[in-house]
């Protein structure tokens, strides 16, 4: 563990004592603390890091027309630099509850921690304890295996409530996804692209798919929060779970339709790329969400590589 | 027809003549109005260029007919010249030599409709006739908008349209096709049965080309013969009363195709094309993806290796190709060096074991394996040794070359890292084991497997970056791609592992253990186990895209050419499959087990068997 701090001392150490940047900011830095602004610009020089370490920003709120927050979200990232291997690791979890009641809220937090505990409880092993190896299953089956713990917890806590859960595992330069619901995965990339990563398991998108409806009809669709996998709801209901490589440069964006209902992914792409920290972002999406009318909880997390 | 069909049975070219100094002829392929098709060898190209050399010859005494001849080649030379779409050849090349004038044009691997239609024992499936007819419609637009005047085929039947081995149609025989002019009347060219009456009045719009394509696709889909029926009589042969399997959406496209009068058909191909993709979707069961990918089976008795070379014991090794030459290695524990063109011997070079692997080349030597514990470096120019580096046990690995050095494992439980130019080892990793899989090499690591299931992953000076463990042996040799390295166990299992940090990613379960190396392609991964199939996995959500499954274990490692796989088995077949769907498009039967690596190398695929045979056959 010792090793652990030491590296986060050293990458303190070195962001306060980085040269002075062209436009001067930094020539006044030597009193703490520094403003947002000095800190922020620093963020942004500080794009080759050693060790490689993940950036997380989060942003949650209950929109402007409900009355309670159904949204949950998880966010843990780690930094391991040690001698044989620098790991950046990251869980991060976005859960869209629903049911009467407080069975909804209920739901989405068990979700989170559910998955989150099983996810972590799997890794601290091999990653933080005295003798690092791997994991007797794979990263897919750890993530699989999270999503059905996480049903069956739901299923035990919040009768009637149901929930959708989208996690990322971010290892190293790849990240394993597990999804249910139309919560959403994008990779974001700076060249422009935003990529949807999960499929929503909505009866309208499932429409859209068959091509029985155009996507402007689903946009409108009456049903189109009706899903048909959920968890907390009969039968475990089988997750989706993949891999991708950490978009680089660019941004991994989860989501609930809070957000990607209501403001389009020109205009996410656009606050994404603009935005001078991925926690700034996240505020200033949750902003866009509401300014489009706020009409349902709004939960994001957005993540990049430093280098 | 309106031209002299000419006999020339006489004249026929024979193998080994030399055409304008260039063209070697191979074999006859076809035989078209004015003379025969040959396939034949471009040797202006080191490398194997095949080409189709279409013949027509002038063995007319009338000065008149004679001139018409020569005046069609020239046409169907330029017209064709300038015309780019992948459904129709590319020419290369035309020439006259005395009374015979060729043309070079691209060499189509399939067959053509009118074979597939009288090989047939059911009606094709209505499918498989819709994907041939959108991409005929997208043919004939190309052709119709051709500046600066339309083009009209006039000569659309099965025995013109050629489905490649890709199951993609080709159109061929241009001979007649001419240049539409407006207003003017043309003599009658066609063929009864598929051409419409304003044809017969010497019209030649692009109206009789849409008639044609639906005589064409009436002809597929109820294999009744219009040339044996009486002219413009298919409403007398209701598709449905042949064939009741067919929808009314497509009866409706087609019916409006041949259309008595021009007016009332379709006004372009593309207007088909979109009546026909309206119909696929309307019925439902045509999924569009299936009807733009769907392939023929080509039975194996269509099949002739180009030629055959037989050594004096078993091949389960994998051959390489280097300019114009396969390097092959035999458990007669020779090394072959054999003329890719012709299968000719060129020299051998005899160790003093069985050569179970795949040699390398680099800067003018060949490098291979032995069972006699020896790597050699033998020199492409003389077939002599230039070194060898011994180790302590027999060498079953393959040679991977990198950085200067020759990669490979051996029995005697190490991986070996030799020095390209003098032989000398550099350093060695210790697997305890014998270490039988191929290493994988990148910029940064070297991963291999052994036999006691280890898998390793190590810098390049042998330094230990991660290990992993599988319940029995890693024959299979890895591959990576993206952040992961792939392989295959004896323990049934295809292991992703992230190649920086040695984390398991996924595992996939196949029936049985494996030691095919799997062959990675975008996202998806394609191995054999001895489960006797071949898989195709996602390998983002490691599920099965397809299985295919042959009647023996496939030990031999699966690779891609275009759009197909190609793999082996020990129930003795070279397998084709479609990369997409893992249907059969071929499979080309040998007298032994299948187990090494088919080779494709300008469409010519290149593998030997148990048999004792190296074989080159066209993919």
């Amino acid at each position: 563990m010792a090793n652990i701090f030491q590296s986060i001392r050293d990458f303190f150490s070195r962001i306060f004592s980085s040269s002075p940047s062209p436009n001067g900011l930094n020539n006044e830095a030597t009193t703490a603390p520094l403003s947002q602004t000095q800190i922020e610009d620093i963020d942004k020089q500080s794009l080759k890091s050693q060790p490689p370490q993940l950036i997380a920003g989060s942003g949650r709120h209950v929109g402007r027309q409900r009355d309670n927050n159904e949204d949950a979200l998880f966010s843990h990232t780690a930094t391991i630099a040690v001698d044989s291997n620098d790991v950046p690791f990251g869980l991060y979890i976005v859960a869209d509850g629903m049911g009467g009641h407080r069975n909804g809220e209920i739901a989405s937090e068990n979700a989170v921690r559910a998955m989150s505990s099983y996810v972590l409880g799997k890794l601290v092993e091999p990653l933080f304890g005295p003798n690092p190896g791997h994991p007797e299953e794979s990263l897919q089956e750890i993530m699989h295996d999270g999503v059905i713990h996480a049903h069956q917890v739901i299923m035990e806590n919040a009768p009637g409530g149901g929930s959708t859960l989208t996690a990322a595992l971010v290892m190293g330069n790849q990240m394993t996804v597990a999804h249910v619901g139309d919560s959403r995965a994008y990779a974001v990339y700076f060249d422009g692209r935003m990529q949807v990563l999960t499929r929503d398991h909505s009866l309208v998108k499932r429409l859209e798919e068959l091509g029985q409806i155009t996507s402007d009809e689903a946009a409108v669709h009456p049903q189109k929060s009706m899903l048909y996998r959920a968890l907390g709801q009969g039968e475990p209901s089988e997750p989706d779970v993949f891999n991708a490589s950490l978009p680089q440069p660019g941004y991994l964006l989860i989501c609930s339709d809070g957000l990607w209902g209501l403001v389009s992914d020109d205009a996410m792409f656009d606050i994404i790329t603009a935005a001078p920290s991925p926690h700034k972002a996240c505020q200033q999406l949750v902003d866009a969400a509401n300014a489009a009318g706020g009409q349902d909880n709004i939960a994001v997390t957005l993540v990049r590589m430093s280098n | 027809m309106g031209v002299d069909e000419t006999k020339s049975t006489a004249l026929q070219l024979k193998p080994g003549d030399l055409l304008s100094g260039r063209y070697e002829v191979q074999e006859v392929v076809g035989v078209g109005g004015m003379g025969y098709v040959y396939r034949a060898r471009d040797t202006n190209f080191k490398a194997i260029r095949l080409v189709a050399v279409k013949e027509m010859i002038a063995q007319v005494t009338d000065p008149l007919v004679r001139n018409n001849i020569a005046q069609i080649f020239e046409r169907e030379a330029n017209i064709l010249a300038t015309l780019r779409h992948p459904a129709i050849p590319r020419i290369y090349d035309y020439f006259t030599q005395g009374e015979r004038s060729y043309l070079v044009m691209e060499l189509v691997n399939g067959r053509d409709l009118d074979q597939l239609i009288s090989e047939t024992k059911e009606f094709f499936t209505e499918a498989q006739v819709m994907g041939w007819a959108i991409e005929l419609c997208d043919v004939l637009s190309y052709i119709h908008s051709y500046e600066p005047e339309p083009i009209v085929f006039r000569d659309m039947k099965p025995s013109n349209v050629m489905i490649n081995n890709q199951g993609h149609i080709i159109l061929v025989d241009f001979g007649i096709a001419k240049v539409f002019q407006s207003g003017k009347k043309n003599t009658m060219i066609g063929t009864q049965g598929y051409s419409p009456p304003d044809q017969y009045r010497g019209e030649a719009t692009p109206k009789v080309d849409i008639y044609a394509l639906g005589a064409t696709m009436h002809h597929l889909l109820t294999l009744r013969d219009p040339r044996l029926e009486a002219p413009f009589s298919f409403g007398e042969r209701p598709i449905r009363e042949i064939n009741p399997e067919i929808s009314e959406a497509t009866i409706a496209v087609i019916d409006r195709a041949l259309q008595y009068d021009p007016d009332d058909r379709f006004a372009d191909a593309e207007e088909m094309k979109q009546a026909l993709m309206a119909a696929a979707q309307k019925t439902g069961k045509l999924d569009i993806t299936t009807v733009l990918t769907s392939s023929v089976v080509t039975s194996t008795k269509g099949l002739k290796p180009l030629w055959t070379f037989e050594v004096e014991d078993e091949i389960r090794g994998t051959p390489l190709i280097h300019d114009g030459k396969v390097y092959i290695g035999s458990y007669d524990n020779n090394l072959y060096a054999l003329n890719a063109a012709t299968g000719e011997f060129d020299w051998k070079y005899a160790t003093e074991g069985g050569i179970p692997g795949r040699p390398a080349f680099y800067d003018n030597n060949i490098f291979v394996g032995s069972e006699d514990n020896r790597l050699y470096a033998i020199s492409t120019r003389s077939g002599k040794m230039s070194w060898s580096h011994f180790t302590d046990g027999p060498v079953r690995s393959s040679p991977r070359i990198a950085e200067g050095h020759v990669f490979i494992g051996s029995d005697d439980g190490f991986l070996h890292a030799v020095n390209l130019t003098n032989g000398r080892l550099s350093w060695r990793a210790e697997a305890g084991t014998p270490v039988r899989s191929t290493p994988y090499v990148t910029d940064e690591f070297v991963y291999f497997g052994a036999e006691d299931g280890l898998f390793h992953c190590v810098s390049f000076r042998g330094d230990v970056k991660w290990t992993h463990k599988a319940k029995r042996a890693i024959t299979s040799s890895p591959v990576v791609g993206g952040d992961a390295v792939y392989f295959g166990s004896m323990d049934g299992t295809i292991y992703a592992m992230d190649a920086n940090t040695g984390w398991a990613i996924w595992r996939f379960r196949l029936g049985k253990g494996s030691i095919s190396s799997p062959c990675l392609v975008d996202d998806y991964l394609y191995t054999g186990s001895t489960d006797n199939y071949i898989y195709c996995i996602d390998t983002r959500s490691s599920r099965e895209v397809w299985r295919y499954e042959t009647d023996h274990q496939v030990t031999s490692s699966p690779v891609i050419y275009k759009d197909a796989i190609y793999c082996g088995s020990v129930d003795g077949n070279l397998y084709c499959l479609e990369a997409k769907k893992g249907g059969l498009r071929w499979k080309f039967p040998t007298q032994g087990a299948v187990t090494g690596t088919p080779v494709i190398y300008d469409d010519v695929v290149y593998f030997g068997s148990t048999d004792k045979n190296v074989y080159a056959l066209l993919a």
